[in-house]
């Protein structure tokens, strides 16, 4: 849709429908140890049927506690006030047997973890044919048949044998189509959805948004939906509303509202988002500070402590959201300044943004390349997949990975990418456990790790190869507190204590965290801070290689772009070589020189990140490149897509040749004798002419 | 007060354990704060507090009573047998002239003292067996695990019973004999929670930093069973304390001349109609204690575990 006819829809919409949903001054708390959290602190909207909002924000924002406000599940302990109003009537202070009738009914549901939504003892039919009668009156029969069209409807192939499958025996995409199935079983009027598709893959991500798109035409239902990611309400929405510290600080439609960001936070939101398109990647700009904690909130702007723009009347009163002239609805105080251009929300100076670093231009190459630090050779790893309780029978192997290769010299960064079931933790997890590798060769510093000879110094290799792990919270053990955690290491190299007192204030230094940090525990750091902790420890030693198992995703945006400019000044001053995991092609894109793309087990393309992501060979990279929606509805909703159909299977039985023929539109046009070459042979490394890092494992590309 | 002591045992338990290098005075004193914040929690809970209260007055009733009477446990007044509370004696004497008073006071002593230190040892036992076997994995763990359902499925109270009588009765013994038959099931609750521990992502960090195993279970694991362990340690006590009466009850436990509140509560059932004052002050007693801690039990697992409701919706 363009955005004029997004526009004249929208006034056209305005005119004829009454909004399905209007929420009114909407309140949410919470009591806590600390006093009462007010999630939500007066939110209003409403919602026109065949439309989307959608409801942007990071953790702690208020958006997961709005989408249960407005469906009626919050816990006993919290307290809502203000109004819901759906078809006439007010949700909030229903009792919950009448919420039970409108809930399934009126209001259709999708959430974040379809195993857990799904009871697993019913098989889906029975699931959705119970959905159905419990609202509508339907022979046990008519229900069947009637679930069996609404699997079909979401795309379930063979709808009719899978309505007799139970849960568990669906992937995770298929699992969501189910409860987008179930959601709209009853036509509801509108529909909410709280982060459909961040348990998901990026390629199944695609898939699911547009099995939404068509469950919200089929219904005509309003459609909220709630996302922390910029890229999937900017394909998807059609008004957009951004939150932050429980309210919404801007609200406009989705062409206005990324065109020409007019909140301060929206502004700098979209500038630390890490993107995968065009050329060189523009250095992140973090927004510096913490979200605020949603208890006893100062007077003034919750933003403002964080803002390059603040002014000193930010801090007097909290500002109402006004309409601004072609810019929607913004909080702000500013907000006619930034609308007109004449006023840069990132501000001449942003205030605690730590200096950007100069990104030193990732992607153009590594600054100084030294040694190999890290050789690994046609690596295997295989798991036993066993049956029965008791005696365990072994009836298969998954090859998790299956002949991986590559090198990593000090100074450089290599990307693993690829999607969950890829193989790219366990290769990380295989390096990290120094010891003889089921298959192939790792050779760190020049140490061979399976050599018969050199237990001793493979043992000496333990303080140069460190880990940061995903969730920083859970990575850090709750019980003690920082000075203690970053002792750890030091302790199991057998470091005596005064140089361990001094080495573990270095390393709070390090990563700019304050000394007073050091006497906290994990549980009262910000995600920020963890992460930062994790990053230090990991250093204690003086590493030589740092393994990163997705460092950023447990990171929210704004906090993101701090740590990925933290991980490459360390890099230049300490000249360390990275390997980073991760399914984010946006944060791989900003950190790596190199990237290797992984699927099922083997590396099906690597290259200089440059040359990768501005000239991706292998249909998978370019599927999963198209996959990942871009925080800007022009491009996103006009660019041409490669959607793979299914998802990555198991790696039980690795086909005999290429990985990627089930799902390769490439092997889809294909003619006869090239197809049966897929099949029967594995694609060798081809070199891309005139770029001798960049290769690729295709027959056809 | 008990709860701050158990609180701060619970956060001290990694440094009580391991070398500490680089424990500061600020250290301390965060730590001071993080027992503030479950005493509070504590507090918020009455008939924990209640609890409390009844188990202190207990302890110093225990450890200064005999202050208050002239007679020792061990005296005999032939001057009043079997006679009922009066203002010499206070609780009444028993059938050989003993005091009530004082054989209750003694009696809760040893009672108590075999309690903790039996709740104490199993507890410690458990945990390290408990964990380790999480931990290690494999052969070790399946050794473990048919050792304690071994134990769990033989009538322990009857070998109890057996080998006590032949050691003749000493406390000390007793206390070792219960701690030897009494830690199974402990270990396997910590057994059970310890095997999703293993899986956390700070012990795999631990183990890719190589710090040894045995340093993993005493630094990461035990100490994130914090709350689990002090549970176990007050219903512990309940626990000994019902199985001490019931062997001295049935006269395996603590021998004469030693007193007990098992062998009081043996001696006044014979008489319960008779005499009724001589197994009333020492079941009260009993019922006191068990109550008391099983209400700081209750009251502990509250306000140690962060999801609890009666805590008011988690920490952060």
């Amino acid at each position: 849709m363009s955005p004029g006819a997004a526009l004249s829809a929208e006034t056209h919409a305005k005119e004829t429908a009454a909004p399905v949903l209007s929420v009114r001054d909407l309140r949410i708390s919470f009591p806590s140890e600390a006093g009462t959290v007010e999630a939500v602190r007066g939110i209003s909207f409403d919602l026109l049927p065949g439309r989307t909002l959608g409801i942007v924000g990071e953790s702690g924002s208020g958006k997961s506690a709005t989408a249960m406000g407005i469906m009626g599940l919050l816990p006993p302990s919290a307290t809502a006030g203000g109004s819901v109003l759906l078809g006439g009537r007010d949700l909030v202070g229903m009792d919950d047997r009448a919420l039970s009738r409108v809930r399934g009914r009126s209001i259709g549901m999708v959430f974040q973890d379809p195993l857990s939504s799904l009871t697993p003892i019913f098989s889906v039919g029975r699931l959705l044919s119970d959905a159905l009668r419990v609202h509508q009156d339907l022979t046990r029969q008519a229900a069947w048949e009637r679930a069996v069209e609404l699997l079909d409807l979401v795309g379930i192939p063979a709808p009719r044998e899978r309505a007799g499958a139970f849960p568990h025996e669906f992937s995770g995409g298929m699992r969501q189509r189910v409860v987008i199935a179930m959601a709209i079983a009853n036509r509801p009027s509108v529909l909410v959805a709280d982060e459909p598709t961040t348990a998901l893959d990026v390629t199944v991500q695609a898939q699911i948004l547009d099995v939404l798109r068509l469950a919200q035409r089929e219904t005509g239902a309003g459609l909220v939906l709630i996302t922390h990611d910029l890229g999937v309400v900017a394909g998807h929405a059609d008004d957009v509303a951004v939150m932050y510290a429980g309210r919404f600080v801007e609200r406009a439609g989705v062409d206005e509202l990324f065109h020409r960001p007019t909140m301060p936070y929206t502004a700098r939101l979209l500038a630390a988002v890490p993107t995968v398109d065009g050329g060189t990647p523009r250095p992140l700009v973090p927004i510096g500070g913490e979200p605020p904690v949603l208890v006893d909130l100062p007077a003034g702007c919750p933003f403002a402590a964080r803002c390059a723009v603040a002014v000193d009347a930010c801090a007097d009163t909290e500002p109402e959201l006004r309409s601004v002239p072609g810019h929607g609805e913004v909080a702000c105080l500013r907000a006619e300044a930034v609308a007109e251009g004449l006023l840069d929300p990132s501000g001449p100076d942003a205030p605690d943004a730590p200096a950007p670093a100069p990104a030193p231009a990732p992607g153009t190459g590594p600054t100084r390349v030294g040694e190999v630090v890290l050789r690994v050779e046609d690596l295997v790893k295989t798991f036993p997949v066993t049956k029965g309780g008791l005696l365990k029978r072994r009836v298969g192997t998954v090859h998790a990975v299956n002949g991986v290769g590559f090198e990593l010299r000090a100074g450089e960064t290599l990307g693993l990418v690829g999607e969950s079931g890829s193989g790219k933790t366990t290769t990380l997890l295989e390096i990290l456990r120094l010891s003889r590798p089921e298959g192939g060769r790792i050779e760190i510093a020049g140490v061979d790790v399976g050599a018969q000879d050199a237990a001793e110094r493979v043992r000496g290799l333990r303080r140069d190869v460190q880990i940061v792990m995903q969730d920083p919270l859970g990575a850090l053990d709750p019980r003690l507190t920082v000075r203690r955690l970053l002792a750890e290491p030091l302790q199991a190299v057998g470091q005596d204590r005064t140089s361990i007192l001094g080495r573990v204030e270095e390393l709070l230094a390090l990563v700019g965290l304050d000394s007073a940090v050091g006497d906290r525990f994990p549980a009262a750091l910000s995600g920020g801070q963890r992460q930062r902790v994790a990053i230090a420890r990991a250093l204690a030693t003086e590493p030589k290689l740092l393994a990163l198992d997705e460092p950023l995703s447990a990171l929210d945006v704004s906090v993101q772009a701090g740590v990925i400019n933290l991980l490459a000044r360390l890099k230049r001053e300490l000249s360390l070589a990275y390997l980073v995991v991760s399914h984010d092609l946006g944060v791989v894109r900003h950190v790596s020189d190199r990237v290797a793309v992984m699927y099922l087990g083997r590396i099906v393309e690597s290259g200089t990140t440059e040359s990768v992501f501005s000239d991706p060979r292998h249909p998978y990279t370019r599927a999963l490149l198209s996959a990942i929606p871009l925080p800007d509805p022009r491009r996103e909703r006009t660019r041409e897509r490669v959607v793979l159909e299914g998802e990555q299977p198991s790696a039980t039985r690795p086909p005999t040749g290429c990985v990627f023929v089930d799902r390769c539109p490439l092997y889809r046009v294909a003619d006869d004798g090239t197809r049966r070459r897929c099949l029967t042979h594995r694609p060798e490394q081809v070199r891309v002419t005139e770029r001798p890092d960049h290769q690729y494992a295709c027959h056809l590309a | 007060m008990t709860a701050d002591m158990t609180a701060d045992a619970s956060y001290g338990a990694a440094s009580d354990r391991t070398p500490q290098p680089s424990r500061s005075v600020r250290t301390a004193g965060r730590q001071h704060d993080v027992a503030r914040f479950y005493v509070r929690r504590f507090v918020r809970n009455r008939l924990a507090v209640a609890g409390a209260v009844i188990f202190l007055l207990l302890v110093v009733f225990s450890a200064t009573g005999d202050a208050f009477t002239s007679y020792a446990y061990s005296d005999t007044d032939f001057a009043a047998l079997t006679q009922p509370p009066s203002a010499v004696h206070w609780f009444g004497t028993n059938q050989g002239g003993n005091d009530i008073y004082a054989s209750a006071v003694h009696g809760l002593r040893r009672s108590l003292t075999i309690a903790v230190s039996v709740s104490v040892l199993t507890l410690a036992v458990a945990a390290v067996v408990g964990s380790s076997a999480a931990y290690f994995g494999g052969r070790a763990e399946k050794a473990t695990l048919a050792v304690i359902h071994f134990l769990l499925v033989v009538p322990s109270f009857l070998i109890l019973a057996l080998v006590s009588n032949r050691l003749a009765g000493d406390w000390r013994v007793l206390i070792v004999v219960l701690t030897v038959f009494g830690w199974m099931s402990t270990a396997r609750i910590i057994w059970s929670v310890s095997t999703s521990l293993r899986e956390r992502d700070f012990v795999a960090a631990a183990e890719f930093m190589g710090v040894s195993p045995l340093r993993i279970v005493v630094r990461h694991i035990i100490p994130n069973l914090g709350s689990l362990l002090i549970v176990n340690l007050t219903l512990g006590v309940v626990t000994t304390v019902l199985s001490e009466t019931a062997l001295s009850f049935i006269g395996f436990g603590v021998q004469t001349p030693d007193v007990s509140l098992g062998t009081m509560l043996a001696d006044g059932a014979s008489t319960i109609t008779s005499a009724p004052w001589l197994f009333a002050f020492p079941a009260g007693l009993v019922v006191l204690l068990t109550v008391s801690m099983a209400l700081i039990g209750d009251g502990l697992r509250d306000a140690l575990d962060p999801l609890s409701s009666t805590g008011a919706g988690g920490r952060r």
